[in-house]
């Protein structure tokens, strides 16, 4: 048993698991912070009544993602030992600083905000659910400089004597073109996960006319921002590509599939390899598109994986420098299309508001709810392209993955540990979506004393 | 400022982290490991539930931050200490996870079964991490098996010698008392009459297995070879604030006594990082293995940077958690309808 593929498969699949919450609490808060403003401001019954419903399913949401994400922190020392010491200098002071600006800031105020109504001024209670909002895409804001560093090391020398990385400039770390982009992209998703979360449970309850008028209102909301959300995600994705290009040409290639180089580039709709994955048999092309991806415009030309292999194999010495790229190829597929089929989504649900709801349109409801998986595979194969199209590197250009791992651990351990979460995030997944589906399905407008009970009230009139 | 000075800050930065973390999650593991006994009806369960409720992310967060400031500071010991305690991490992680989870999860339905399953949960996931917190400190204290690369050669049974279970069962007794003094703090009612009738039960348990770390700490580290006499202060100045907090548990003073039992618990830390420092981590193989503040440590670049940091950002946070406690310092009555489920 391989200690380093088991370790990859450790923190691939936490890691993802990981982040199906994340990405709905980035977002969501923001959502139950403009309702309680609003209700606050108003005094408007419906937006008590939202930010109770939405409130409860961010809670919800809000523990898995906090619980999962102390297993990131932990794995870096645990199973890639090689990797902190290589790093520490640089990574350990993001982490630290996301430990110290963002997770006490979150998980202080959503504890005032939980027990807090009645205890602290409205406006107070009020500021800190924005508090657990700014905290939560602070912590997203850290965690992604840091990853950005592994993607394009900025801001360090290579010290020959410990044998390590260390930061030289501190402000270019926090600079990190790349990380901006990764923000940009990251904290739209958030908008966007979010947005079809909405949209899909909404869409459930109007089809059944329970609540109508409040599911409408958060139905529109979330269309407005979900369509806006997912624009800003492309553009980002958009400016990743043409960086991509030049610092990641191989990533770039890999999620093409593309093996010679070409100018100017076609982008493949459906490619069929031979055997050996090595060539192309068959392949359904738009053509200039990749160029325009990758360049913005219709002309400019892509080095192809042999190309670059051949490059790297020169300046880092043999050995296969290419991603899998079964994983890069489908996986930016499947993200795009996702993310098309979102756009589409997007547009149904601000026609429905801007005609106001006719009879007609209203039937094809019954596939938004399916709507609120897309984000989720979307996120995940966003970050399996990135991570997975950086290997073998572990930080670009500067360590490698089989290098990074801890030399004490045994492949044993790794698979029982492996096993163990695997277990168990499965048992609480389970629970998750049962609760969930449970609190998703309550009628706002007749809950019930019972369902009033378990949920931090956000009572009071606007008195 | 000088980088061995930066090294010496950062070393009890780290250490202070710890001991906030020790203070805080002390007495919120303690209420978690009382939970599934003294709580004999749901609404006592769910106000036993309630004292920690505003309190116990934030107060874990203290395990975060130091994780992350031995990271950034010293990513030596970092890499060392996770990757050496791989399994006892890992089972961390699990009690950690399912405590986290149950809190939230517990309330979400009204099946006893359900909410029982969630009790053993947070019961679990506060008694495991407690052990094995203390394990692992009483380990780092009495030095394990470092060789010439920084890299642990033993494993999961050879943390769990006698020793680093006595350091483990003692701080799971300690928290339990920690706990049971804030529940005395913040209950009413016929569970709080309850819970002050059997403090001084686990108020003995938590003496007995302090008394029996303490000797052996003096015996088994280096402790008094390294740091001679001055070496015996903590650990008896533990003693000697349980003893008080004995005292004025039986004088109802519950204030005073919450605050001496922290001053014992947050001891046990501060004796094992007397004992280690300059050491961050003992090897018991050679010596001159062992990490210290010096071989350990990031550049003074990145100490400097994250001094920064930590002047700007550790008042603003220490203000607003004190400011959460002020919120939640009234009692918690076992009122159904008063409760936040």
């Amino acid at each position: 048993m391989d200690p380093v593929l088991l370790s990859r498969w450790q923190f691939t699949t936490t890691t993802i698991y990981h982040f199906f919450f994340v990405p709905l609490t980035l977002g969501l808060g923001w959502f139950v912070a403009y309702m309680q403003t609003k209700y606050y401001r108003t005094g408007d019954e419906q937006y008590r009544k939202m930010t109770k419903f939405w409130g409860r399913l961010f809670l919800i949401n809000f523990a898995m993602g906090v619980v999962t994400g102390i297993v990131q922190e932990f794995q870096f020392g645990m199973n890639w030992s090689e990797y902190s010491r290589f790093v520490g200098d640089i990574f350990g002071a993001p982490l630290a600083i996301e430990g110290l600006l963002a997770f006490f800031m979150e998980s202080t105020f959503l504890g005032i905000w939980m027990f807090g109504e009645g205890k602290i001024p409205k406006k107070l209670h009020a500021a800190s659910i924005w508090m657990v909002a700014i905290g939560s895409n602070l912590s997203a804001i850290f965690i992604l400089l840091a990853n950005a560093f592994m993607q394009r090391p900025v801001g360090y020398v290579i010290n020959e004597l410990s044998n390590r990385a260390e930061l030289v400039d501190f402000f270019a770390l926090l600079g990190n073109f790349k990380g901006w982009l990764f923000i940009w992209h990251t904290i739209s998703s958030g908008f966007a996960t979010a947005s079809f979360f909405i949209l899909g449970i909404s869409a459930w309850h109007i089809l059944r006319k329970k609540s109508e008028k409040f599911f409408k209102k958060s139905f529109e909301m979330a269309a407005i921002v979900g369509t806006v959300a997912v624009i800003s995600v492309g553009l980002a994705g958009h400016q990743q590509g043409q960086e991509m290009r030049k610092f990641q040409p191989m990533k770039l290639a890999a999620l093409e599939a593309m093996w010679v180089s070409e100018q100017p580039v076609s982008f493949s709709l459906l490619t069929i390899g031979d055997l050996t994955g090595r060539n192309e048999v068959w392949s359904l092309r738009l053509p200039y598109m990749m160029s325009f991806l990758a360049c913005n415009n219709f002309s400019c030309g892509l080095q192809g994986v042999n190309d670059l292999e051949a490059q790297y194999e020169a300046e880092y010495g043999p050995g296969s420098y290419i991603p899998l790229m079964v994983i890069t190829y489908w996986s930016f597929r499947l993200m795009v299309g996702a993310g098309l089929v979102m756009l589409l989504i997007g547009f149904y649900g601000l026609y429905l508001k801007w005609k106001n709801w006719p009879e007609k349109w209203t039937r094809w409801l019954k596939w938004i709810p399916l709507g609120i998986g897309l984000p989720l595979l979307a996120n995940s194969t966003g970050w399996i392209l990135t991570e997975s199209g950086r290997q073998p590197w572990i930080v670009q250009g500067l360590l490698k993955v089989e290098d990074a791992s801890s030399p004490n651990v045994s492949g044993g351990m790794v698979l029982f540990s492996l096993l163990g979460f695997l277990l168990l995030y499965g048992a609480l997944m389970a629970a998750d979506i049962y609760l969930l589906s449970k609190f998703a399905r309550v009628d706002p407008e007749t809950e019930d004393i019972e369902a009033e009970n378990m949920i931090p009230s956000i009572s009071g009139s606007g008195k | 400022m000088s980088y061995e000075f930066l090294q010496v800050i950062w070393f009890i930065l780290i250490a202070i982290l710890w001991i906030g973390f020790f203070f805080l999650e002390g007495f919120d593991f303690g209420v978690g490991m009382l939970l599934p006994f003294l709580g004999k009806t749901d609404a006592e369960k769910r106000a036993i539930i309630n004292t920690i409720g505003p309190h116990w992310d934030g107060n874990e967060v203290w395990l975060l931050v130091a994780g992350g400031a031995t990271f950034a500071a010293f990513p030596h010991w970092y890499a060392t200490l996770f990757s050496g305690f791989y399994p006892a991490l890992f089972l961390l992680l699990v009690g950690l996870i399912i405590r986290g989870v149950g809190f939230e999860f517990r309330s979400k339905d009204k099946n006893i079964k359900w909410r029982s399953l969630w009790d053993w949960c947070i019961f679990t996931g506060s008694f495991l991490p407690a052990l094995l917190l203390g394990v692992a400190f009483a380990n780092m204290a009495k030095g394990i098996p470092i060789d010439g690369t920084m890299t642990y050669t033993g494993n999961l049974i050879t943390l769990l010698n006698p020793y680093g279970l006595i350091g483990g069962l003692a701080l799971v007794a300690l928290f339990l008392l920690h706990g049971i003094n804030f529940l005395n703090m913040k209950l009413s009612g016929e569970v709080l009459e309850r819970s002050r009738r059997i403090t001084p039960i686990i108020w003995l348990i938590a003496f007995v297995f302090l008394a029996s770390l303490v000797i052996p700490t003096l015996l088994i580290t280096d402790g008094y070879t390294q740091k001679g006499a001055l070496i015996f202060v903590a650990p008896f100045a533990a003693l000697a604030a349980l003893l008080t907090a004995g005292y004025l548990n039986r004088a109802k003073r519950e204030g005073w006594a919450f605050i001496l039992t922290g001053l014992a618990v947050i001891l046990v830390p501060v004796t094992y990082f007397h004992i280690m420092f300059p050491r961050v981590m003992v090897s018991s193989t050679n010596p001159d293995f062992s990490l210290t503040i010096t071989n350990a440590s990031s550049t003074a670049y990145t100490l400097n940077v994250m001094s920064i940091v930590a002047l700007i950002f550790v008042p603003i946070v220490l203000a607003y958690q004190i400011w959460s406690y002020w919120v939640f310092r009234k009692r918690i009555s076992v009122d159904s309808k008063g409760l936040h489920y």
